[in-house]
């Protein structure tokens, strides 16, 4: 770093002053995120229930015991998991076939791609306020038309299928998220390597899967990643559409801390399954990271 | 098949899925112009006479003005707080790396991606306790909180494209640490800090577990108010849909205008 020839006092301190600028910013994310998750962990081994007052006890890992013996939190998890992996797997199908399609020039490309971005800057609340009512209806929804025209009767989604309906919802908000970062991967890609590849004769397919795919694959590790995190705190969509029902057939993980903290007022309880809640996250974070720095490395390799 | 064909072939599959992608959007629009009679219709009706009646009613005939109100105050404070506060830590974190700048961003990610429901218990508690609950103050704190991580990792990611010679030399000419980031480095990201606001804006506007949790009525925003119309049946699909249209409008067009650094800012800056 260079310094001034005449450094004076003054000079020093501001020096000082810029590196230390972050530090209040540091200070409070540190009082706004790590203190509540502090207080979390602290209320998880309690027993507090706004409903009974003055009685709070240390019950150590009883809440978390409890939580993995009962069948119901069991399912929530499972849920949890059903929802995250099959929003991924769609909307990286769908997503990646958008992304193929939108990376070839054509007239009107700027508007498909505007179009297509659109699902996902949608508030998610009105995304499910439209999906239920609108599109899902059985009496007057879109679905149920698209059924008669091929003769079909309605179905009640939401009362029979609510779980897939609650994915085709997350996917179809979630599709242009992982569409964007896997067109900005297909975008850095060099068209001389692809006419290369095609004059040795590859076709498209082998050039999908020898060429793209592998070139694709950190972009594609993160937008998995990252989505993953996004979906394992959904929480509006399944508030409105099925409020975690029938029974708890789509409720997950934050609409169950929901449930515990402010319909059933269990403070201590709710506190644990957000504990678990973090370390969920927590997994998918560190994964994140390996990717990230597997791509310093590669890049610096480069 | 020739080539252009095939060529011809794709791109109409490519505007004919844009369209089905987009058809929920572009129905929740055509809705919010019906009569309340002709939005039920079965089956339904592609072409209509439009009124403005619903648009009238949502927005004028009912508190909708008032959540919009709160809604603009929570994204404009929170997004404006997570800038003054975010920009300097960049500014530091981009031109004084030590060794544990890393460490400290890798946290600043970590912060971020803390689901929410895994603080939402001891937030609400001292929220209570210090009369935050149902306040701007208190909501406000939150979105920036929210944001804060994300201005830092995108704004240091665009300060690092600035030629580090530019900033050498106007440190020899002997500016103060007030000019080089007002007069400098500011001007230079312009466009990066545009982008950095309007994601801002757009996750404070579309925020719905803190604002349902923590809000009821004098600082419930938009999202609060709209999810209020789940259990909406038939008769008001119109008026819902004109309130809904209301609502994400200005996401659309932030979004719109935001493309190109939108992957940006969804990865935090990992993909450009």
């Amino acid at each position: 770093m260079t310094q001034n020839v005449t450094a004076t006092t003054s000079a020093t301190r501001e020096q000082q002053l810029r590196k230390f600028i972050s530090a209040p910013t540091l200070l409070i994310l540190i009082i706004i995120t790590q203190i509540p998750f502090a207080f979390t962990l602290y209320y998880s081994f309690q027993n507090w229930n706004l409903l009974r007052p003055g009685n709070i006890n240390w019950i150590g890992v009883r809440n978390y015991v409890r939580a993995f013996e009962n069948p119901d939190f069991l399912r929530i998890l499972w849920n949890t998991l059903v929802l995250s992996v099959s929003v991924v797997v769609i909307t990286f199908v769908v997503g990646m076939i958008f992304a193929l399609l939108l990376n070839r020039p054509f007239l009107g490309r700027g508007i498909a791609r505007t179009l297509l971005i659109s699902p996902f800057l949608v508030m998610p609340v009105v995304t499910a306020v439209l999906w239920k009512n609108v599109l899902l209806n059985p009496a007057f929804g879109m679905a149920t038309y698209f059924l008669s025209l091929f003769g079909l009767p309605p179905i009640d989604w939401l009362a029979h299928y609510a779980m897939p309906s609650v994915i085709v919802t997350i996917a179809w908000q979630w599709t242009p998220f992982v569409m964007l970062i896997l067109l900005a991967g297909l975008q850095s890609l060099p068209e001389s390597t692809l006419e290369a590849a095609s004059l040795d004769g590859a076709n498209g397919f082998s050039l999908f899967r020898y060429i793209i795919l592998p070139h694709l694959r950190t972009f594609i590790e993160i937008a998995l990643l990252m989505e993953v995190l996004f979906i394992l705190n959904i929480f509006g969509e399944i508030f409105v559409m099925t409020s975690g029902g029938p029974g708890i057939d789509t409720t997950n993980l934050p609409f169950e801390i929901y449930k515990e903290a402010f319909l059933r007022w269990n403070v201590s309880r709710a506190a644990a399954f957000g504990v678990l809640a973090v370390v969920l996250a927590n997994i998918v974070v560190l994964l994140f990271l390996r990717v990230l720095r597997s791509e310093d490395q590669s890049q610096s390799a480069a | 098949m020739t080539r252009s064909t095939r060529e011809r072939l794709l791109t109409m599959l490519t505007l004919f899925l844009s369209f089905l992608m987009f058809f929920p959007i572009l129905w929740m629009v055509l809705t919010s112009f019906k009569t309340e009679q002709v939005a039920f219709a079965f089956p339904p009706r592609l072409i209509f006479t439009p009124t403005l009646e619903n648009w009238r009613i949502a927005l004028v005939g009912t508190d909708y003005l008032n959540f919009l109100g709160n809604t603009l105050i929570i994204t404009f404070v929170s997004t404006l707080a997570a800038l003054i506060l975010g920009v300097p830590a960049a500014y530091a974190m981009a031109f004084y790396a030590t060794k544990r700048t890393d460490g400290s961003l890798l946290w600043v990610m970590s912060t971020r991606m803390l689901p929410p429901a895994g603080v939402i218990v001891p937030i609400y508690v001292i929220f209570q306790r210090l009369g935050l609950l149902d306040t701007f103050l208190g909501i406000i704190i939150i979105y920036t909180g929210m944001n804060v991580p994300l201005v830092i990792w995108m704004v240091r990611s665009f300060m690092l494209d600035i030629p580090f010679e530019i900033i050498e030399a106007a440190r020899m000419d002997g500016v103060t640490l007030w000019q080089e980031i007002a007069r400098m480095v500011l001007p230079l990201i312009v466009p990066g800090l545009a982008a950095t606001a309007l994601l801002c804006f757009i996750f404070a506007w579309n925020e719905f577990f803190f604002a349902f949790n923590l809000t009821t009525k004098t600082a419930a925003p938009l999202s609060v108010y709209i999810s209020s119309f789940k259990t909406a049946e038939g008769l008001f699909w119109a008026k819902m849909s004109a309130a809904a249209t209301a609502t994400v409008f200005p996401v659309l067009i932030a979004g719109w205008v935001a493309q190109r650094q939108l992957v940006t800012g969804l990865t935090m800056g990992a993909v450009k």
